[in-house]
């Protein structure tokens, strides 16, 4: 019974989740387009939105790279590199997940605020900015918690387990016996974390995949032109 | 809100002397984390709240008390304060204040201000002005704003629009808005279904004083960009004027024929009233030229201050006395010319003088008076020229004011297919009537027409 747990919530839900990321991004760029949008509410509300969006979006981009070098890259490629085990907790994980994630939080607490309590904001959110919103709060919190509670845990390495299962993911066999160990802020963090990647390509999250990288180099003035019929 | 240092629309030169959008280049809007907020789009109360009134209250059961219809915002529901807004200026009705707050003021010597105050009234409707060089379409990041290359109508592709604001706050004239249903940005699309029609814009089609004309301009596309990098802020009218080519020119037309440019085209672009008034008799301006925009809507100074300030005093036994009266009108000249050539004041005084001429002509003509005609050519007139301006701009015909070709999209594309539809897709949430008209609503709950009428319609106005 423990196992089916297991495999419920370390195999077949991730994979659900990021099926229904998969799926919602094509239906969402293929046929609902226009409905693409940054959902800005800047209009309604300046002061707040400004230290709140900025130090979020910071925090947030900080964060992401962070995953990306503590899940997707091994823990012997950074040893190749001469990075020691403590050097890498320590400065990496600690340090500056810590500062990132502090950055995402306390943007995250100010948009949420200002969300719920601008009333301007609140009556022009849809149901799913809330939800989005109260789930991004919740994820931040318990990521920086979990890195935090890093300490309180000196025989666990996330980068031996829960790294390591996150990367089976993409290899299509994870081992969910590797997430037996885990601690549990560690578990509801990892779920919560899931949870947004389902539900991000059907909310205002999806503006976070049109990041209009292109505009750096092309020319200011654009131009268009009907084809001409053969 | 027209105050451009404030709010950071346009083009500016920077140190190398290249043209950069006043809100700052391409990295910094990216790198600074410009897209996280924008720092300078206007906020909702910098234009006004929009509210409506608690009419239900007026109709209730009978009060000890006169009964009184509150102010209730249109976006929360909530009571609300009425403030002055930008949009409350009704004539003299607190002018000095906003006078002071006009920025083409300060351009202009401080003496001249309360004299302008006293002299005339002017109305100015800014639109899109589709420019040459828009900023709006050179800060969309996602490249949803284009220019279309038949045409030259700006347009916003809804599709790639993901509402990051920068055109909003890129356009001086701060003609793109921000759909909050959407979430997206709208802007004028100078009716551009019509246009491929050949038929005018609704808002010129339908000018009661049948003031807007349509026509064609051939430009040179590719000076555009140099045009706009003219140090001098008054040259940059010419800079524009330059660009615009003879559609008489033999090269010219040989050059367009080349280029895919249909022969309907060029012979409209040779018709173009816009060719006449903007480069043959030089007397439309655009608006705001310092911008760097090369905008295409194109403005003829009012003369009605300065004819009311000399006409009546023998002008036309004398037309000599418009060139003083003109000038004399220090105050309309200078402002006009801060509004409409960058501060070019000897162009606008042409203009004016050539119009006020030609006005004293004709009125001399229609009346039977004597009119020593050589003083035409002192403004760059003939009785002929100066009788086909008077008809051009007085009669104005439907077909003398727009001068449009058709775009013929059955060649490029299967027009079979398009018949019936509106040349453009529906948008649910682009039009608030749905959501805020009551008979709508009343209607799509079932109710029947004569219930909505008995409803709406009572003591004797129509409330919808």
């Amino acid at each position: 019974m423990a196992d089916f747990g297991s495999i419920l919530l370390w195999v077949i839900f991730p994979y659900a989740m990021m099926l229904s990321f998969i799926f919602g991004t094509i239906v969402r760029f293929v046929w609902f387009r226009a409905g693409i949008t940054a959902v800005s509410s800047e209009m309604l509300e300046k002061r707040k939105l400004m230290i709140g969006s900025l130090v979020f979006h910071v925090g947030i981009i900080l964060a992401f790279f962070g995953h990306v070098l503590g899940i997707l890259i091994p823990k012997s490629w950074t040893e190749f590199f001469g990075i020691s085990n403590e050097m890498y907790h320590l400065f990496g994980s600690l340090m500056m997940g810590t500062g990132a994630g502090l950055l995402a939080l306390a943007g995250m607490m100010i948009l949420t605020y200002r969300r719920f309590t601008n009333a301007r904001v609140f009556v022009t959110s849809s149901w799913t900015d809330l939800v989005v919103d109260v789930a991004l709060l919740i994820t931040i919190i318990l990521g920086l918690a979990s890195t935090l509670s890093g300490p309180l845990f000196p025989k666990f390495d996330y980068r031996e387990t829960l790294s390591v299962w996150a990367r089976q993911l993409f290899y299509l066999s994870p081992n969910w016996h590797l997430m037996s160990g885990v601690p549990v802020i560690y578990k509801l963090h990892v779920i919560c974390g899931f949870l947004i990647f389902g539900f991000f390509p059907y909310t205002r999250l999806v503006h976070a995949l049109t990041l209009p990288w292109q505009y750096i180099f092309r020319r200011y003035i654009v131009y268009r032109r009907k084809p001409k019929a053969d | 809100m027209e105050d451009e240092e404030h709010y950071r629309g346009g083009w500016e030169l920077n140190s190398k002397g290249k043209l950069q959008l006043k809100a700052g280049n391409k990295l910094n809007k990216v790198g600074l984390g410009k897209i996280f907020y924008n720092p300078n789009m206007p906020e909702l109360d910098d234009y006004y709240e929009p509210w409506t009134y608690d009419y239900q209250t007026l109709f209730g059961p009978e009060k000890k008390h006169q009964p009184v219809a509150r102010a209730k915002s249109q976006i929360t529901g909530q009571t609300m304060t009425l403030t002055t807004g930008p949009n409350w200026d009704d004539d003299l009705a607190g002018s000095p204040e906003y006078v002071k707050q006009d920025p083409n003021m300060d351009k202009i010597e401080t003496d001249i201000k309360t004299n302008f105050e006293q002299a005339f009234m002017m109305y100015l409707p800014r639109l899109c002005e589709h420019c040459l060089n828009a900023p709006c379409v050179a800060s969309c990041p996602s490249g949803a704003m284009y220019k279309r290359d038949e045409d030259g109508i700006v347009l916003v592709d809804q599709e790639r629009c993901r509402g990051w604001r920068m055109c909003m706050t890129g356009c001086p004239y701060k003609k793109v808005y921000f759909n909050w249903k959407t979430n997206k940005a709208e802007k004028c699309t100078f009716c551009y279904p019509r246009i491929e029609e050949g038929e005018p814009t609704v808002c010129a089609e339908t000018c009661v004083g049948r003031i807007r004309y349509i026509g064609v301009m051939l430009y040179d596309a590719d000076r555009v960009e140099s045009a706009a990098e003219t140090p001098d802020q008054s040259k940059l009218y010419e800079a524009q004027l330059d660009l615009f080519l003879d559609p008489n020119d033999p090269k010219i037309i040989e050059q367009a024929l080349a280029d895919g440019i249909s022969e309907e085209m060029i012979e409209c672009a040779q018709r173009s009233p816009i060719y006449r008034m903007a480069v043959k008799e030089k007397i439309a301006f655009p608006l705001h030229p310092e911008y760097r925009t090369m905008p295409m809507v194109w403005y003829i100074p009012p003369l009605s201050p300065i004819m009311n300030y000399f006409e009546g005093r023998d002008s036309i036994n004398n037309p000599d006395m418009i060139f003083p009266g003109i000038d004399e009108m220090r105050v309309p000249v200078d402002y006009l010319a801060s509004l409409l050539t960058g501060g070019n004041v000897p162009a606008i005084k042409s203009a004016l003088y050539k119009l006020a001429m030609m006005r004293l002509y004709m009125r001399a003509k229609t009346s039977g008076r004597d009119f020593e005609t050589a003083k035409l050519a002192r403004v760059g007139l003939t009785e002929n020229t100066a009788t086909s301006l008077y008809r051009l701009l007085a009669i104005a015909k439907y077909e003398d004011r727009f001068v449009i070709p058709k775009s013929h999209k059955e060649k490029v594309e299967d027009a079979q297919s398009e018949q019936g539809t509106l040349g453009y897709d529906e948008c649910k949430g682009c039009s608030l009537a749905p959501q805020h008209g009551s008979m709508f609503k009343k209607a799509e709950a079932g109710e029947s027409t004569n219930q909505i009428y008995a409803e709406s319609f009572y003591g004797g106005i129509w409330r919808d």
